[in-house]
């Protein structure tokens, strides 16, 4: 049997070959990762309801922005930087302080039963004249505050981070009903306010 | 004669070079899997803000975005300096976002379709004027999941 070999290509060039490639793929290529804050928007409105519930002010943590780019925090003129605290302050609440939100008795199982529960709500408007940028700010120290006391909280309750509670809680059900009890002691109620349009674009 | 005498080899051998193809290859595969092309051309400029708080966005097949921002340089000439929206490649009004994310939504699976984000990515300066009637013109389209694009950082200052 006389069988030819055919002649071996020669594969020394594949290394180039390779290299161009990967060098191209190298350039083009963009690691970064989107980060960003997630939220929900309230369902559309198309009736306007009739019976608005009444929300004591005592329950509700006002922040406004205005078109300057100030901050007003319950009446006071406030840095971004001391709205966490305060916010924070608002949610933990106080029962015995008359003008801390109303705590309401909730059942909740994974807590064994009965567990006071704070009215609270975290209202916030801003300007259409507001900056993007404080919006923002204002935005991630609000949720920063909820996350934060949801925090210590798992951590006293649960000997866990909330963080650690939400990874645990998608292979397991006693981890679930604590990430739950959690967000239902401390649920994340930020309210906003259609804009107002005083200071000029 | 033979003053160049071939030395002889008594050192290591040369390392053999055979699988470096193979080596390139595997980090070629590497970034050919990970690489994303940008699929749009921004038209507008855009800053976005940093935050403490961010979430990664994951399945990126689910995220529609939408840009705010000052019209390029190139481009301030013929559309000014104000604030602009731009869905895909073009730039569009607020009156354009439902019949966006009617389109979008049509190319999603509809299984997947309740975990569609809308990612909004805006430019640190923009006033928050055209940014809400954004988020009204989403509320109107039923878009609820939405996510405002930040980088990351370990503090905010004031």
């Amino acid at each position: 049997m006389a069988r030819r070999n055919a002649p071996e290509i020669n594969a020394g060039s594949m290394a180039d070959i390779a290299f161009l490639l990967l060098i191209f793929f190298l350039v083009t290529t963009t690691m970064d990762v989107d980060t960003g804050l997630t939220r929900k928007l309230p369902p559309p409105i198309d009736v306007p309801p009739e019976d608005i519930p009444e929300v004591k002010m005592r329950n509700v943590f006002v922040v406004l922005a205005n078109a300057n780019d100030d901050l007003l925090v319950e009446g006071e003129p406030t840095l971004v930087s001391d709205l966490r605290r305060k916010a924070k302050d608002f949610i933990i609440g106080d029962a015995n302080n008359e003008n801390m939100p109303e705590f309401v008795m909730k059942n909740i199982p994974a807590l064994g039963g009965q567990y006071p529960v704070s009215k609270q709500i975290v209202s916030l408007q801003n300007d259409r004249g507001t900056s993007y940028e404080l919006y923002i700010k204002v935005q991630n120290e609000l949720v920063g505050a909820y996350n934060d006391v949801r925090n210590e909280f798992s951590m006293r309750k649960f000997g866990k981070s909330y963080a650690e509670l939400e990874e645990l809680a998608k292979n397991s059900e006693g981890a679930e009903q604590q990430l739950d009890a959690v967000k239902d002691v401390y649920p994340q109620r930020i309210s906003e306010a259609e804009p107002k349009d005083i200071g000029d674009q | 004669m033979s003053k160049f005498k071939k030395k002889k080899s008594d050192g290591q051998p040369a390392i053999s070079t055979a699988s470096l193809p193979d080596i390139v290859f595997m980090l070629l595969f590497f970034f050919m899997v990970t690489t994303v092309m940008r699929e749009v051309t921004l038209k507008v400029e855009i800053q976005t803000p940093k935050a403490t708080e961010v979430d990664k966005l994951e399945r990126k097949s689910l995220v529609s975005y939408i840009y705010i921002g000052e019209p390029i340089k190139s481009l301030q000439g013929t559309f000014g300096t104000e604030p602009r929206i731009q869905l895909n490649d073009a730039f569009a009004t607020k009156r354009d976002i439902v019949q966006f994310v009617e389109i979008e939504r049509e190319n999603t699976d509809e299984a997947e379709r309740p975990l569609m984000t809308f990612s909004m990515k805006v430019d640190n300066g923009v006033k928050m004027g055209i940014v809400t009637d954004v988020k009204q013109e989403l509320r109107k389209a039923n878009a609820l999941k939405i996510n405002y694009s930040t980088g990351k950082t370990d503090k905010i200052v004031d």
